[in-house]
């Protein structure tokens, strides 16, 4: 099959099988450690395991931009911050 | 008694999945990948990196399309919402004109967008057009292929002739969903027509009301076909919201790499507003 069309890079692919390892993650996660189920959080929002992902999913994005609108250091920056706030978000969220 | 717990019916999404995959995700891939690149045509790409993002994210002309989306969101939201619910509110509660008042209602949303763009376009002209003939007549000077307050006037009350019709099937059908028991309750305690409004018709509304928000939100964010057939973006780029924006971008100047970034910064709003409209009123609903 031909994907040329969808003019990939190896950085892109990284992108898509991270998040793609990552929802197979929160599978097995969830699977060997039940405890999905919905919490309330600081927030006072009931989340599940899920929702805390998406919320960090988009979170990151948003430090991503906020880093490429308002930073001239280097992007890994905003990814390193990206995963301490998901790993806040994860625990206290 | 223990439940009995068996995952394989997700099986039965399977296909819906594939279907999303493939007309939602590999499209989205797809932008993704084109913007991180540059390309001048025949297939080639150049990795250009978060170039576009920065570029984009520091564009004054990206800031103003984006605050004219905004401006243009807020307005018709102001507009149709409460304009919908009293439209709904007046609309009779059974009988032939019931029905009447339905049809009539559904008849705008029948019509193609560019449809309702020519139409208001020749409705509007200040030289053959009924409205802007009558206006100009009346000593009050419009014309908006050359006046931005008219261009907007005109872009705004076309939507709203277009979409509050929608607001007001979806508080209608909320109205009268409601069990006679409250209006009886309230008849009894006296309650004025502000109160049983207040009290009995907003709040079992909520719902229907924040899918109409939500449905005029993602319209009114992605309006493309009748404004551009209206003003084309004009007079100048006043009403040049960021789909308009975005297909200038795109096809009129085949920045393929800028326009795919403006179309992530795009989708990443409308998903952050979907997600906090739909998580407050979900909060709402389990206190």
């Amino acid at each position: 099959m031909d994907l040329s069309w969808m003019a990939w890079t190896w950085q892109t692919a990284t992108f898509f099988v991270v998040i793609g390892f990552l929802l197979g993650g929160m599978y097995v996660w969830e699977m060997a450690r039940p405890g999905g189920d919905p919490r309330q959080g600081i927030l006072g929002l009931d989340t599940t395991r899920g929702d805390r992902l998406f919320i960090s999913l988009i979170t990151a994005a948003y430090i991503h931009l906020a880093w490429l609108g308002f930073l001239t250091a280097p992007l890994w920056g905003a990814t390193l911050f990206s995963v301490f706030v998901a790993l806040l978000i994860f625990r206290w969220v | 008694m223990q439940k009995t717990w068996n995952n394989k019916a997700w099986f039965l999404v399977l296909p819906v999945l594939l279907i999303v995959a493939l007309n939602a995700v590999v499209p989205l891939m797809t932008v993704v990948n084109y913007s991180v690149q540059e390309t001048f045509g025949d297939n080639l790409f150049f990795f250009e990196g978060t170039r576009w993002f920065r570029e984009v994210l520091h564009s004054d002309r990206f800031h103003a399309s984006l605050g004219r989306q905004f401006l243009f969101t807020f307005t018709i939201l102001m507009i149709e919402i409460p304009l919908g619910v009293i439209v709904a509110l007046s609309m009779p509660k059974s009988g032939v004109w019931a029905s009447v008042c339905l049809v009539l209602m559904a008849l705008p949303l029948l019509i193609p967008w560019n449809v309702v763009g020519a139409m208001w376009n020749i409705f509007a002209l200040p030289d053959i057009g009924l409205l802007g003939y009558s206006l100009n007549a009346l000593g009050i000077d419009y014309n908006f292929t050359r006046q931005p307050v008219s261009a907007w006037l005109t872009v705004v009350m076309m939507d709203v002739w277009h979409w509050t019709s929608l607001v007001v099937l979806l508080a209608y059908a909320g109205l009268q969903s409601i069990d006679g028991a409250y209006y009886q309750a309230a008849r009894i305690d006296g309650a004025s027509r502000w109160s049983v409004f207040r009290y009995i018709q907003l709040p079992k509304l909520k719902h229907v009301l924040i899918i109409a928000f939500l449905l005029r939100f993602m319209d009114s964010f992605m309006i493309y076909t009748e404004p551009f057939v209206l003003t084309g973006g004009g007079p100048g780029n006043t009403t040049t919201f960021l789909s308009i924006d975005l297909v200038k971008a795109a096809l009129g100047e085949f920045n393929l790499g800028i326009a795919a970034a403006m179309s992530l910064i795009y989708f990443l709003m409308t998903l952050l507003v979907c997600w906090l409209f739909y998580t407050l009123s979900m909060k709402g609903e389990t206190q």
